[in-house]
Parts: C-alpha cells; sequence; structure tokens
C-alpha cells in the first residue's frame, strides 16, 4: 500500500472546502451558483467554493455566511489557502463552471439574472486578488456537477444532457 | 420580518393548512386528468439547510422534471411541482397513451412538453386559488416553466429570494400518490416557497400574531 487512496472531498451550497494533493472536490448540482476552484499549479492544492448569490450586500439576515457570496468567499479562501498551505495569492490559478438560467422569466425576480452576476462577481473577485482566470464553463440553461483532481488540475464537468467535458 | 429560525409550532400548523388546502384541490384535479384515485400525504413543513431541501426529492444530481412558476401578488414566492423522471415518463404514458416516451424525447418533443407543462400549470393553478381562497390574499401565478435537470440546479432557483436572509428554507411539502397501481405512477411534490417577505402578510391575512 504505497499509493495515496484518491479522496472526494464534498463542497455543499454556500459553503468552501481545500485539497491536499490527491485529493478531489465535487461539487453537485449547480445551477444558478458557481463552483470555482483556486489551486496552485504545481503544489497540488486547492480549494473550491460553491457559492451562491454574487455579492454579500444582498444580506438582509442576521446570520452571514461567508461562503454564501462570490466577493467574501473567494478572499477568505485565499486567505485559508495562505495559512494552510503556505502560498501566496500571486502563484494561485482560477477555474470555474456554474452560472446557468435554470428558468427563463420575463419577470423581474431577482433569481433570473442570479447566474450571469454571479460569474461577473467572481471574476471581479479574482481580478482584485490578481488571481488568472484560465477556463470557465458558464451560463447556458443546464445544471453541473464538477469535480477538480488536484493531481492532473482538470477540472470535469458533468451535465444531463451532454455529458463530461473537462476544462 | 419572520426568518425561518423564528417560526413557532402554530405558524407551522398554519403553513401545513395551506399546503393541505391547496394540494387537496390539486389532487383533485390530477385525479381528473388520469382518470385515477390520486391519493395526498400529510403535507409537512421543513425547515431544512439548502444542502438538505433537495433530499426532499431525492438528493442534488436525481433527474427530475420540474415545473417551476413564480407566485405574484400579496404573497409572492416559488412553486415547484417535481417528478423524477422515470414518474414523468409513466405519467405521459398514461395520459397520451403513446408508450414510445422515454427521459430524452420528454422536453424534445412539444407534445409531451406542453402536457407536462400544461399538466403543472393546472395543478398549480387550483393549489394556488385555494391558497388565496383560505387566506383571502391575492396570488397569481405566472406562466409555467418546464425544465429536465438534476434536482439540485433546478431547486436552487426557488432559494434566491430567500438566500438572502437565511441559511434556511422554509418549504411547505405535499406529496400526491396514485392510490392504487401495481407500477409506481405519479408520485410528485408539491414544494412552495414562499418569499421571506410573504411569512408576515399569510399570518396576518389569517389573524395569527407573529409572536409566539
Amino acid at each position: 500500500m504505497n499509493k495515496t487512496k484518491t479522496e472526494t472531498i464534498q463542497v455543499k451550497i454556500s459553503d468552501y472546502q481545500l485539497a491536499q494533493p490527491s485529493q478531489i472536490l465535487k461539487t453537485t448540482g449547480l445551477g444558478s451558483c458557481i463552483g470555482v476552484v483556486i489551486y496552485h499549479p504545481s503544489k497540488q492544492v486547492a480549494g473550491m467554493a460553491h457559492v451562491m448569490l454574487p455579492s454579500s450586500k444582498l444580506s438582509k439576515g442576521s446570520t452571514f455566511n461567508l461562503a454564501k457570496y462570490a466577493d467574501t468567499a473567494i478572499p477568505e479562501m485565499v486567505n485559508e489557502m495562505k495559512q494552510t498551505f503556505k502560498v501566496s495569492p500571486t502563484q494561485l490559478i482560477a477555474k470555474m463552471a456554474g452560472g446557468a438560467q435554470m428558468f427563463q422569466f420575463t419577470g423581474k425576480s431577482e433569481a433570473l439574472r442570479v447566474g450571469p452576476r454571479n460569474a461577473e462577481a467572481v471574476k471581479e473577485a479574482l481580478e482584485i486578488l490578481k488571481i488568472p482566470l484560465v477556463a470557465e464553463d458558464v451560463g447556458g440553461q443546464n445544471g453541473r456537477t464538477i469535480e477538480f483532481n488536484t493531481d492532473d488540475n482538470m477540472l470535469s464537468i458533468r451535465t444531463i444532457h451532454k455529458g463530461i467535458t473537462t476544462i | 420580518m419572520i426568518t425561518p429560525e423564528r417560526l413557532s409550532d402554530l405558524h407551522k400548523d398554519i403553513l401545513k393548512e395551506i399546503g393541505n388546502i391547496g394540494a387537496g384541490h390539486a389532487a383533485t384535479a390530477l385525479s381528473g386528468l388520469v382518470n385515477k384515485a390520486i391519493d395526498m400525504h400529510v403535507p409537512s413543513v421543513k425547515l431544512a439547510r439548502f444542502h438538505e431541501v433537495t433530499d426532499l426529492v431525492g438528493g442534488e444530481e436525481t433527474v427530475v422534471a420540474a415545473t417551476f412558476l413564480r407566485v405574484t401578488g400579496d404573497a409572492p414566492g416559488n412553486m415547484f411541482f417535481i417528478l423524477t423522471i422515470d414518474e414523468a415518463v409513466s405519467y405521459l404514458k398514461d395520459l397520451t397513451g403513446d408508450n414510445r416516451i422515454d427521459e430524452e424525447s420528454i422536453l424534445a418533443c412539444d407534445m409531451t412538453r406542453s402536457a407536462l407543462q400544461e399538466t403543472g400549470n393546472i395543478l398549480a393553478g387550483s393549489y394556488l386559488s385555494s391558497f388565496s381562497d383560505f387566506t383571502g390574499l391575492h396570488l397569481s401565478p405566472s406562466v409555467p416553466h418546464l425544465t429536465v435537470d438534476m434536482a439540485g440546479a433546478i431547486l436552487s432557483a426557488g432559494l434566491v429570494e430567500m438566500s438572502q436572509v437565511s441559511d434556511y428554507a422554509i418549504i411547505i411539502d405535499t406529496q400526491l400518490k396514485e392510490s392504487e397501481g401495481e407500477r409506481t405512477g405519479i408520485d410528485g411534490h408539491f414544494l412552495l416557497l414562499p418569499d421571506p417577505d410573504s411569512f408576515e402578510k399569510i399570518f396576518y391575512s389569517l389573524g395569527v400574531p407573529l409572536d409566539e
């Protein structure tokens, strides 16, 4: 037994998790939410966030979960990566998927534009930290399940209509 | 504002009654459509963390056919009528008598798509009109939208409003089931997710105090 067993870490909605070498980060059923993975290209360490809303300014409640919003989840996760993995943000790279528009409405519900707004907010948060976004699969009308493998830094995306693609 | 964490047992009972009356009418409508007896389970009011919401219909990656509509008016919210993909296929076979219908053809074929959409429309309409009669609130359904996809991706579209105030959703869940029959035909879920601001209006309309 000299090979480490690959372990899959599930990232829930409004949550982020970090992964060590040989671990897989997975999040399921992304609709308008975005799964963003930030990784170190050679150290084989990564973090994945499943964000639901673009901005923490939308919060009207008494409780405040940083991992729910793109503008707070990303800096928080990068900060934790910095401490856990001793990496500098300038060495990190990002990929993202999700941000679909599951239903086409003509009304004025917030739910309408939340997918594209999430994608923009993730880009802004990455720009602030100067983390390049090297690949993305966003928009459309399909749900996605994504998996990031720290062994090869590839993000695989599964949809029920189009099968699996890798970015 | 009443946040999910502050909901009392009395409040939950009221919401259950809304599910009861609404889905009762919807069951009658569905029974008329398929010409079979349809049972309704006792509704449940669930206070669920977002990742638990999809457990109600079998998990995040379960493929479902969902009719989604926005409720507008005095107490806005989101409403889903959900069938697993197998149930949707079997329901459409019953309804149309066409046995060639399968998972892939549901969305591709105009006839099956509009049959399912119209079913969602009729059921949601009867649910909402009894909800409206019970509370005296003016409520109207948007045009229903049908999609087939992962339950997690679909249901999260209904959580956007609530996610701005809480990490929990309040869901009025009512299950409809065929009363007899060897195979599982229909086992649909009605999920009503009022917007955060709507709870006060619902309770107020029924003269229920907000505290205690």
